[in-house]
């Protein structure tokens, strides 16, 4: 599985890609993995504000639905509408085709807050033993 | 008897001939009526043509693939999905509650209404909550109740506006978190601790003077006793909230636990689940909510009221939050619930709850080594397992898993709820469930464990043997044809000779 070094990760395993005063968000290797076969995804309007920690959208798979959380403050200001009719895409390809929204940050500042690729893979829940 | 063994995939288009009827049907010799116009008109509608012979052996065929309580095992984690004594269908199929028109006045439905306030009294006393609206038709729609009777109540005292929050622990289930968006409140989820049962730290930090109400499911999702739960309810009224229990997990504590005794203030009771009425195909279903005698002037309409005389009649409590569906809630669940708690007594309830949780933990016990627990703590009235290990060490899912089980002809489990457990295999055998089939159901699933670790493919595969193989479900999710059309080419002329 992987997590690449230039991204930033949450908690509730979301990734961001700062460029600049923008970032593209979308969710973790791990995500999909844990959330199987992904059936559909709900992404906000082009233009809304959204806050960090907050849902900005929904991702449903055949095991469940969840919330999807913005990582830092920012203002939607595109989203891949291919995710409408293929979001397959998520499981393919999560860090490239399979991303979500692109944000204009309000404080890029907030990026370096949210953890790197190292502690985000050591914090990941160890399996069950058995 | 021959089965063509894909009765599934030939539907109803697939058999009979042009031109076949099921009834032969007059032919009307008066003036035809005139047609809708034209824009009205399908030009050609494809109807299944059959003799009235295949239309019953097609409909027997497929019944014959049903599954069900009465065919064999269905250990549906969260479901209840326990053997209904038949007395109880009896009783609610007696002609005088059957018949009944629901606009006939008070007068000539002294029985019916009788039954139902005698099933109040008696939830009201299972529950500890005396305030009791049999209305509601399903368990989601007795937790909207619930909450609506807590946004009222809020209301009538003032407090509304500054109390935005309804917090829901993360094992919750799904209805929960929806029922208080619904009744217009935010959600708050408050994080399990390692023992399954609320981070009372956790919660601590987030309740406070914004909060509504904390929904509790007890014994919860995990079929874990929610620890310190009278604490939680002490802390929540100190902040000036309510506590609302989700009660879909009755079945473990009938008879012994009270939700009014742990300091609960409404909880909805799913009496299709825990007292008998068969369930699984969409209903109907009936979820009452028992409240304290404070929230009883919110309670949906209708409830039953006795007047001096000792005659029993339909009202409106004075605050009511309304009605929820058309007439009185969904009579013949109600009516099988009073003839199971009437047949049964205290002591035959008690008896349910001790066998459910007995039950639960011979399986967990006989599982235990094949199957991963997350929780080592003793269940209640069901455990979940982890698939876990199978799926790190030889790429089995739990939903393999749960396809294998078909193939050793039993229902599956719940799977991937709660959402706190990964790969989750979530199992309640339910006191109906007998010493021998617990076994055998656990040395199915054991069977599947070593077949995990031989032939990881064989799982994969799954199910072989029944009627239809592994479906494509994301396919079916993502793209789904939602109604069946004609094949592109019209089929040859079936060789009926």
């Amino acid at each position: 599985m992987e997590f690449p070094p230039q991204l930033r990760y949450t908690t509730s395993d979301e990734w961001l890609h700062v460029q600049g005063r923008e970032g593209v968000v979308g969710i973790t290797d791990h995500a999909q993995d844990q959330l199987g076969d992904i059936v559909f995804v709900e992404l906000p309007e082009i233009g809304r504000q959204v806050k960090r920690g907050e849902a900005f959208g929904v991702i449903e798979s055949v095991k469940a639905v969840c919330d999807l959380h913005t990582p830092v403050d920012g203002e939607v200001i595109a989203r891949n509408d291919a995710l409408t009719d293929a979001p397959e895409l998520v499981n393919r390809s999560p860090y490239a085709d399979g991303w979500m929204i692109r944000l204009r940050l309000s404080d890029p500042a907030q990026a370096t807050e949210l953890r790197d690729a190292a502690a985000y893979q050591a914090a990941l829940p160890a399996a069950p033993a058995h | 008897m021959s089965h063509d063994g894909d009765v599934g995939a030939r539907l109803a288009f697939d058999r009979g001939a042009p031109g076949r009827r099921a009834v032969d049907v007059a032919r009307w010799e008066g003036t035809p009526a005139a047609l809708p116009p034209p824009g009205l008109l399908r030009d050609a509608v494809r109807l299944p043509e059959l003799s009235q012979g295949e239309l019953v052996r097609y409909y027997t065929e497929l019944s014959g693939r049903n599954f069900g309580v009465d065919s064999g095992t269905y250990p549906l984690g969260s479901c209840t999905m326990k053997y209904n004594p038949k007395v109880d269908d009896l009783v609610a199929s007696l002609p005088a509650f059957a018949e009944a028109h629901p606009l006939a006045p008070a007068a000539t439905m002294q029985g019916t209404l009788r039954t139902l306030a005698e099933l109040a009294a008696m939830l009201g006393e299972l529950t500890g909550l005396p305030a009791v609206g049999l209305a509601p038709a399903a368990g989601a729609q007795g937790e909207l109740a619930g909450m609506l009777m807590v946004r009222r109540a809020l209301e009538r005292r003032g407090d509304l506006a500054g109390r935005r929050r309804v917090l829901v622990p993360d094992s919750a289930h799904g209805t929960n978190p929806a029922t208080a968006a619904m009744a217009g409140f935010e959600v708050t989820e408050v994080p399990s601790g390692p023992d399954g049962s609320i981070d009372q730290q956790a919660l601590a930090r987030t309740l406070d003077g914004d909060v509504a109400a904390l929904m509790v499911t007890v014994p919860n999702t995990l079929g874990l006793w929610e620890r310190g739960i009278e604490a939680v309810a002490a802390r929540v009224h100190e902040a000036g909230a309510l506590l609302y229990g989700d009660g879909a997990n009755l079945n473990a504590i009938l008879g012994r636990v009270r939700f009014g005794d742990l300091g609960f203030d409404v909880v909805h009771l799913n009496l299709h689940k825990t007292f008998s009425t068969p369930h699984g195909g969409g209903g109907p279903g009936a979820g009452p909510v028992c409240a304290t005698p404070a929230l009883a002037p919110f309670l949906p309409a209708p409830v039953v009221t006795e007047d001096a005389d000792g005659s029993l009649r339909l009202v409106r409590p004075e605050h009511s939050i309304g009605q929820l569906q058309q007439f009185h809630g969904s009579i013949g669940v109600l009516l099988r619930a009073h003839a199971y708690i009437r047949s049964l007594g205290i002591e035959g309830l008690r008896a349910v709850s001790a066998n459910a949780v007995l039950n639960a933990n011979y399986l967990r016990a006989l599982l235990e080594g094949s199957y991963a627990l997350p929780y080592q703590r003793r269940a209640l009235h069901e455990v979940v397992f982890s698939g876990s290990p199978q799926r790190r060490e030889h790429g089995v899912r739990t939903y393999d898993i749960a396809k294998r089980l078909i193939d050793y002809g039993f229902h599956p489990p719940t799977v991937y709820f709660p959402l706190i457990v990964e790969e989750a295999l979530m199992i309640e055998p339910t006191e109906t469930e007998s010493r021998e089939s617990i076994e055998a159901f656990a040395a199915a699933l054991r069977a599947i464990a070593e077949e995990a670790e031989r032939d990881p493919d064989l799982l994969h595969a799954a199910p072989r043997h029944a009627p239809i193989g592994r479906l494509d479900e994301a396919g079916a999710a993502r793209r789904p044809v939602l109604r069946w059309q004609p094949p592109a080419q019209p089929a040859e002329p079936r060789d009926e000779r």
